[in-house]
């Protein structure tokens, strides 16, 4: 197996975190401005250090090494495929990904669909699943443009989709996430789940690239 | 008139593809706006509401995490949990603190936007 995106939701050790250095420098206002928030709310008892640090924790612990192991259980067992269709949140929690808050839907490519996924209005993404979004995902460019030329915005990404594959495009909100099921690479029939999970690309995901061929 | 949120579907440039890395303000920001978030403070809706309330110039020139903090600061105030005035003079203390450790190198056009 290629094991460089795999990643063991009970055991970190694959993926250590060294804590974060500060900055040497304070470059802007908003920095300051967010030094001084967090302390005042400290202060006031609405939080805790420890909090805020373990927040930063978890966030860095999710990655999409979640959600490829959601798309390569899919691939693998029909019946599990069609419970993260009709119940993403629900699907997410049985392999020990649970995402509070939001509603978590997952969109299925097939041959003739595909599913691309954005938030137009900001940054809503399935970050309980997959982390936090790509700086282009929060970009004007992207949020703009793919919901009026989505296949142009593809090809800028370096996915061609023929024309004859329906292109979806799902516009997040604050309550509903999207999940891309992408199809599964032919040539992988030998592949066991955590190899096929390794396969298995952000972007795929987000539905702005299709994973190659696989071995044939 | 549109918000400044929403701008699905305008003429855009080509979309860069480049990946960025949290720097460490980016990641406190990210974690602080998640524990206010825990205790009901702000959630995603009234998030994305104090953003669009900075209005079109604020969107601009803000950066993600920039814009994020701004609205922390407004939401903090509008919901009384903090007053403007003790942000104010945090924000004046905290700057001081950075001066006086060195740690303080604002870039051009940063002071004046200190209250």
């Amino acid at each position: 197996m290629s094991g460089h995106h795999h990643h063991d939701h009970d055991h970190d050790h694959d993926h250590p975190h060294a804590p974060p250095q500060p900055d040497d420098k304070v470059h802007s206002y908003h920095q300051i401005l967010s030094i001084a928030l967090k302390e005042l709310l400290i202060e006031k008892g609405v939080i805790t250090a420890a909090e805020v640090r373990q927040f930063i924790e978890k966030r860095d612990s999710i990655t999409p090494a979640n959600g490829a192991k959601v798309v390569a259980r899919a691939w693998l067992d029909p019946a599990y495929r069609a419970r993260l269709l009709e119940d993403g949140n629900a699907a997410a929690a049985e392999l020990g990904f649970p995402i509070t808050g939001t509603k978590l839907v997952a969109v299925e490519n097939t041959s003739d669909t595909h599913n691309v996924v954005v938030c137009t209005l900001c940054s809503c993404y399935p970050r309980d699943l997959l982390g936090l979004p790509p700086a282009w995902y929060k970009s004007r460019a992207y949020r703009a443009r793919v919901v009026r030329e989505p296949r142009a915005v593809l090809r800028e990404f370096g996915t061609e989709l023929s024309d004859d594959v329906a292109l979806r495009v799902h516009d997040s909100t604050a309550d509903i996430r999207f999940l891309v099921l992408p199809q599964r690479p032919v040539g992988t029939d030998a592949l066991d789940e955590e190899a096929l999970a390794a396969l298995v690309t952000r972007d795929s995901m987000i539905g702005v690239a299709l994973l190659d061929g696989g071995a044939r | 008139m549109r918000s400044p949120q929403d701008i699905g579907g305008l003429p855009e440039g080509p979309v860069d593809p480049s990946e960025h890395t949290l720097n460490f303000w980016e990641k406190q920001a990210d974690g602080l706006r998640a524990a206010v978030g825990s205790k009901g403070l702000m959630s995603s809706h009234e998030s994305r509401r104090a953003i669009e309330s900075l209005g079109h110039d604020a969107m601009g020139r803000l950066t993600y995490y920039e814009r994020w903090t701004a609205a922390l600061s407004l939401q903090m105030v509008e919901r009384g949990v903090l007053t403007q005035d003790e942000i104010d003079a945090k924000v004046a203390q905290v700057r001081q603190r950075l001066v006086e450790t060195g740690e303080l190198e604002l870039s051009a056009g940063e002071a004046e936007k200190l209250p």
